[in-house]
């Protein structure tokens, strides 16, 4: 490369355009400046436009009142509150739902990535219908049918379907009724249990792990950690008592009272994004695992290493390399999907902030700013999250 | 048993058939279907699944439908779906309130253009290169005349687009606008200008970063404020600008993955010829680099194509919007399934025959050096 400049700048020096540095200083300034002069030109006319509708930029209409209500909140929210109150409510309803949908999404993709991969061949095939059928129809499209097309046509509230007929659980056109727990004073021993036997668990599976390269005998660490996690916590509340009441939903006249509700528009968001997304893992796993090559698990099989031993021990880890990149994407493409839910009613982001907010205050330039702020910086986060977990698993080469 | 022996000298016995429960149908189903119990299990789960699922669905599309013509819900009196209703709304649907008289144009574009696009994807059809340059030249104008107007054709404002025609307008323009931003901004990004790479980073990591919604609300919304007063754009062209720009940004991506996997040999061997940036890039490395980008870049094309549905959420009615408002239409109310029924069959022929086209591209390509 620098060779052929030398050799390309003593050939010519005609003029500066010959030059392949003064060149590309040139057209990098030329560039620099058409972009600058964009941003002046738009910056102007936005104030322009802006002062001509009488519209004060900066932030402070986040302490404005925001009057309108929002159906989903996982913070106290009232008409009274202020927008900037309204953008967490939001803020927390995205989280809310992409991480739910996160978690629902990659276990129907592995299970399904797998079944694709299965040697029934009935499996394979009724998975393989369900990636190419749900990855071919927009999603937009799915979060209607679930909502308009299965959600509204339950029953009403008076006709509410009875799970078991336990009269614990409901369903009707306004949501999933269920049981809230409410927590008494003495509950703070369970989760300081919970605390108490994670970092137990850690610290056994240190130990084993340290005993069996001294001297090869195993422990069996997976069933000692389940049994700190969840037994200890079990074994206090038995103890000492769990301190926790529920609420039981009943129906009062017209509508249910107590217990917790969980909206339709929530389940259609949620069963939407998970399926959809949930297909596209599948089809990363079943790539990551087809790209081991089969000689792994005969070498595996060939040192006496059992099939769940080979899986765990050798296919997975390997296969997770290949799988985690893309799998991040995915998991990005959730979250900014979640923002389609505006089209039913879901009360996230989007819908709180591009739409009701901005209509009412008119900021649109700050409303648009935070928005993608937003979006941004979870996607930075999570990808520097994967990128660290990237890191970690990475091929340790010579 | 006894006489077979007796007939045969040692070693010479012709070979006996393989047991009837090892080949045919039994065998196959042994070995595919009931290999062990916990296979058999999974076989008999799958099963029932698909009793529960396909003989009500059957039923609801087909067997309990109305498929005869009406002019309400009133006419759908089967418990299945309701065909009547797409029947009734099938002008609305493929051409949205485009003039009745003037439909035969949005007939005459789309017959050309599969018609070029059939020439140029169906490998023994001759003629790719001029066909290539008529659909990507000459074609974008002739489409432009016809749909919108202009020379003795009466001008259809682009409010009254809609429908399948819409999703279609926007999704072809969007994928042959996008593909020549995507190369540019990968060939940017790889740049040895810090200023261009800087640039292009930024707007590819920004774009990406963000959702599609917020691109769309942004060119609907803010931008008007952006330019001075008077000075306005179309409104569908502002969406399908912020669509492209959306779409190229995914583009480059995928690009640039084709352009590393390209070695340093080719650069250093083009630049020996004497070939400068534009042409050793032309000539050498992109040829290289889309071939092995083509399966990403239909699966990005794929995407925008589904991704045109978003539109309705800032008001633009293409066919899920327009399936939608017909399913809402007070004559109509209840036949939102058959609706997006409708919509889904029509997004799945279209996403579908793309992904399978770049699977048969992919076999092909790969062809050479796959082991």
């Amino acid at each position: 490369m620098s060779v052929m400049s030398e050799a390309r700048q003593a050939a010519g020096r005609r003029s500066l355009w010959q030059n392949e540095l003064a060149r590309g200083v040139i057209l990098q300034i030329l560039a620099a400046a058409i972009v600058l002069a964009l941003t002046v030109f738009f910056v102007h006319n936005t104030t322009v436009n802006l002062a001509k509708r009488g519209i004060a930029s900066g932030f402070g209409f986040l302490d404005g009142t925001a009057g309108f209500d929002i159906s989903i909140s996982l913070i106290p929210y009232t008409l009274q509150s202020s927008i900037g109150r309204a953008f967490l409510v939001g803020l927390m309803n995205t989280l809310l739902v992409s991480v739910i949908g996160v978690v629902l999404a990659t276990l129907i993709g592995f299970v399904v990535g797998v079944a694709r991969l299965s040697r029934n061949f009935l499996i394979a095939k009724l998975a393989a219908a369900y990636v190419d059928i749900i990855r071919n129809i927009p999603l937009l499209a799915q979060i209607i049918f679930w909502y308009f097309g299965v959600l509204a046509s339950l029953p009403g509230v008076r006709q509410s379907l009875d799970f078991l007929n336990l009269k614990l659980l409901f369903l009707n056109t306004r949501g999933l009724y269920m049981p809230a727990p409410i927590l008494q004073p003495g509950f703070w021993i369970i989760p300081a249990a919970l605390v108490v036997g994670l970092i137990a668990a850690f610290f056994v599976r240190r130990w084993a792990h340290r005993r069996q390269e001294l001297t090869g005998q195993q422990f069996p660490t997976f069933w000692t950690g389940l049994a700190l996690i969840i037994g200890l916590p079990l074994l206090v509340g038995l103890v000492a008592g769990f301190h926790i009441t529920f609420s039981l939903p009943m129906l009062k006249g017209f509508n249910f009272s107590g217990g917790m509700v969980v909206l339709p528009e929530f389940v259609a968001i949620l069963l939407a994004l998970s399926i959809y997304t949930g297909a596209f893992i599948a089809e990363i796993v079943r790539g990551g695992v087809q790209a081991i090559s089969h000689g792994q698990t005969e070498a595996a099989y060939a040192l006496g290493l059992r099939p769940s031993q080979t899986t765990r021990l050798v296919i997975l880890p390997q296969a997770l390399r290949i799988i985690v990149p893309p799998l991040t994407s995915q998991f990005l493409n959730l979250t900014k999907n979640s923002s389609l839910a505006v089209v039913i009613g879901y009360p996230e982001l989007v819908s709180v902030f591009m739409g009701t907010v901005l209509n009412q205050t008119g900021q649109a330039v700050e409303v648009i700013a935070i928005t993608m702020g937003v979006y941004l910086s979870i996607s930075l986060v999570i990808s520097a999250l994967m990128n660290w977990y990237n890191r970690r698993i990475a091929l340790v080469e010579r | 048993m006894a006489d077979i022996a007796t007939r045969h000298s040692p070693g010479s016995h012709p070979d006996l058939p393989p047991p009837a429960s090892e080949v045919g149908v039994i065998g196959w189903l042994r070995r595919n279907l009931f290999s062990s119990p916990a296979n058999t299990v999974l076989t008999l789960v799958a099963l029932y699944l698909l009793y529960l699922i396909i003989p009500p669905l059957v039923d609801w599309a087909i067997i309990s439908a109305n498929w005869g013509p009406g002019t309400s819900r009133a006419a759908c009196t089967k418990s299945g779906a309701c065909w009547t209703m797409i029947r009734a709304r099938f002008g609305l649907l493929m051409y949205g309130f485009y003039p009745l008289d003037q439909r035969w144009r949005v007939d005459l574009t789309f017959l050309l253009q599969f018609a070029t696009m059939a020439v140029l994807l169906i490998e023994k059809v001759p003629y790719k290169k001029q066909s290539a340059i008529f659909l990507f030249v000459i074609y974008p104008v002739i489409a432009f005349i016809l749909l919108y107007g202009g020379f003795g054709l009466p001008v259809v404002e682009t409010s009254q687009w809609g429908g399948l025609m819409l999703t279609l307008v926007l999704s072809t323009t969007g994928i042959v606008a996008s593909l020549p931003i995507g190369i540019l901004l990968a060939l940017g990004r790889r740049s040895a200008l810090p200023v261009m790479r800087l640039l292009c980073i930024s707007f590819i990591e920004f774009v990406r970063g963000v959702p599609l919604i917020s691109v769309l609300f942004m060119a609907s919304v803010v931008f008007p404020l952006f330019l001075p007063e008077g000075m306005n754009f179309d409104k569908l062209l502002r969406a399908l600008v912020g669509i492209t720009l959306f779409s190229a940004a995914y583009i480059a991506e995928v690009i640039r993955g084709g352009l590393q996997a390209i070695p340093k040999g080719q650069y250093e061997g083009a630049m020996s010829l004497g070939l400068n940036y534009w042409k050793m890039n032309t000539f050498i490395i992109l040829p290289q680099a889309l071939r092995i980008s083509i399966p990403g870049i239909v699966n990005s094309f794929i995407g925008l194509f589904m991704d045109t549905t978003l539109v309705l959420i800032v008001g633009q009615i293409e066919l899920l919007g327009m399936a939608q408002s017909s399913a809402r239409d007070p004559n109509w109310l209840g036949t939102i399934n058959t609706a997006l029924a409708f919509v889904s069959i029509v997004y799945f022929t279209f996403c579908f025959s793309m992904s399978r086209y770049s699977q048969y591209l992919e076999r092909k390509l790969h062809r050479g050096h796959k082991r």
